[in-house]
């Protein structure tokens, strides 16, 4: 790894050095490292770029990086990921994806992941986002994050990208069956001429399924956002979803909340809030002492923290 | 010593110009000094004055000899002066903690935060990783904005009807607070109360109505008239 990687690899997976435990860290279109445990197997596809990840049933207290950096310009790709999470696992994914780019060609990624859960299982799943460079090439990633949950099982989701994507277009489908749950938490921040689309779609189909999105997002310079997320109640269930957004400059933010209740037991809520940082939290601070500035990077830093 | 010379304060109201503040001067160098008077009369308007929320539209603000009429809010912090708003901000995502730290402008330790929320008779293990939103109560925030500025222990503390918006019980034992601040504290601290239990501890009560200084003494020289004269004071009374 050189330095332009271990500087990325830190950025999205807040390691330093390879990781402990399964991992498989990707690099130019390429394998640069993988590990494999007795329950946790990673195995690549033949068909097409990608890997499986196959974690064991009763797997508890272990975890998967996968990590996706790429540092050379103009490198455009997309990858399957295929996620099986076993009855009972309960484990800890950290993907992420870090862009170099000092070139004038356009760098890209688009991560498919899919995951499949089984009965009771439980997956925690971190994402980050983050993209650099001094060239004028722009940052691509379109990830799209799709999940199956069976009865019983849980899904937690935190997807970060505070910096340098140029465009991002980020889908999440999700189908919950009898007892399920899903929790998504969504930071982004853009600037410049950024964009950024979250198309959020589930279905709640069984009895007792649950699903809370929270989305907070500051959109800074030029730059715009699109919220969407649908979701679907077909049974007894509970949807809240709440995009919170702070705009700064000419920052642009759409938030096109969809609910639908096709059981008379369903329980939607929606919650969308988009404005300026409000003028008496900067007094606030600014009487505790900060500048106008000092006082704006603590309610950001606070806002998406 | 804060000193204030012939503060005006302007409005334009339906294109006619409203006098929130006539002409008033007064010099606040006592240890715990109330303001009192009706709603609407222009206190809040003065404490915001003196952190610089609100600029005067003629007269001076000294401190300590250092006029800080053209001085920002911040300018005017750093020079130690506190502000506890009478209707505590939220914030998402900021926690009790981080208040807290920012307020006292270094790293506190969990210890120094713990006794800092002790002093307003909050617990620091069940609050000190709470958002600052609408999940506390008013009295909660209310002791976390007085917190604050206990945290900054500045020479000047200013708050603006730490009554007002909690309910009595909860008021009671904030009496207790500022009874332990105005022993513990040193500097000024000016607050505005229609409380009969603050303006019985304060050194000096200072009477504002209708935008005008009413009145300044010691409390055994203003409370009688107040308590007398209803019609300067009606609300204080009522409220009483």
């Amino acid at each position: 790894m050189d330095l332009v990687q271990k500087n990325l690899l830190e950025q999205v997976a807040g390691l330093h050095e390879i990781p402990e435990g399964a991992y498989n860290i990707r690099a130019n279109g390429g394998k640069l490292a993988r590990n494999t445990t007795a329950n946790i197997d990673i195995v690549s596809k033949t068909d097409k770029d990608g890997i499986d990840i196959i974690i064991k049933p009763g797997t508890v207290n272990e975890s998967v990086h996968i990590p996706v950096l790429l540092s050379q310009s103009g490198l455009q790709e997309c990858v399957y990921n295929d996620f099986f999470i076993g009855e009972g696992a309960d484990v800890t994914i950290v993907a992420g994806c870090g862009i170099h780019n000092c070139g004038v060609d356009t760098s890209k990624h688009d991560g498919i992941h899919t995951f499949y859960l089984e009965k009771n299982a439980k997956v925690r799943y971190i994402e980050r986002h983050y993209g650099e460079g001094d060239g004028n090439g722009e940052n691509i990633m379109n990830p799209q994050t799709i999940v199956h949950l069976k009865e019983g099982s849980h899904m937690e989701m935190e997807t970060t990208q505070i910096k340098g994507i140029d465009s991002t277009v980020r889908v999440t489908r999700g189908d919950l069956a009898e007892g399920a749950s899903i929790e998504i938490h969504e930071k982004i921040m853009t600037h410049g001429k950024q964009y950024a689309k979250t198309d959020f779609a589930v279905d709640l189909n069984g009895d007792n399924t649950s699903c809370n999105l929270v989305s907070r997002s500051v959109a800074k310079g030029e730059s715009k956002q699109e919220f969407s997320s649908i979701m679907n109640g077909n049974a007894a269930c509970a949807g809240h979803s709440e995009c919170d957004a702070i705009i700064m400059d000419h920052g642009c933010v759409t938030a096109s909340p969809q609910l639908t209740a096709n059981s008379i037991e369903a329980n939607l809520i929606h919650e969308a809030a988009i404005g300026k940082i409000a003028g008496e939290q900067l007094i606030k601070l600014m009487t505790l002492g900060l500048t106008e500035k000092e006082a704006e990077e603590q309610i950001i830093n606070g806002f998406l923290k | 010593m804060l000193e204030l010379k012939n503060i005006t304060y302007e409005v334009e109201d339906n294109h006619d110009n409203k006098e929130i503040l006539k002409d008033v001067s007064v010099t606040i160098d006592d240890h715990f000094v109330a303001i009192t008077g009706p709603n609407g009369g222009g206190k809040s308007t003065l404490a915001k004055m003196i952190a610089g929320i609100i600029k005067p539209t003629s007269g001076q603000i000294l401190l300590d000899g250092e006029d800080i009429t053209d001085m920002n809010i911040t300018e005017r912090a750093n020079k130690g002066i506190s502000f506890a708003f009478q209707q505590p901000v939220h914030f998402k995502g900021l926690t009790v903690k981080d208040m807290i730290t920012i307020a006292a402008g270094k790293d506190m330790s969990v210890t120094d935060i713990c006794s800092i929320l002790s002093e307003v008779g909050l617990c620091a293990r069940d609050y000190i990783d709470r958002e600052i939103n609408s999940s506390l109560s008013g009295g909660e925030l209310k002791r976390i904005e007085i917190a604050m500025i206990a945290a900054r222990g500045t020479k000047m503390s200013i708050f603006d009807e730490p009554e007002a918006g909690i309910d009595l019980w909860s008021f009671n034992s904030l009496i207790k607070v500022f009874e332990k601040m105005r022993d513990e504290i040193n500097g000024t601290i000016l607050i505005i109360s229609h409380q009969e239990r603050i303006l019985n501890i304060a050194d000096k009560i200072i009477v504002i109505a209708d935008g005008q200084l009413k009145q300044v003494g010691t409390r055994e020289e203003v409370l009688p008239t107040l308590l007398d004269k209803a019609e300067t004071c009606q609300t204080l009374v009522d409220k009483m």
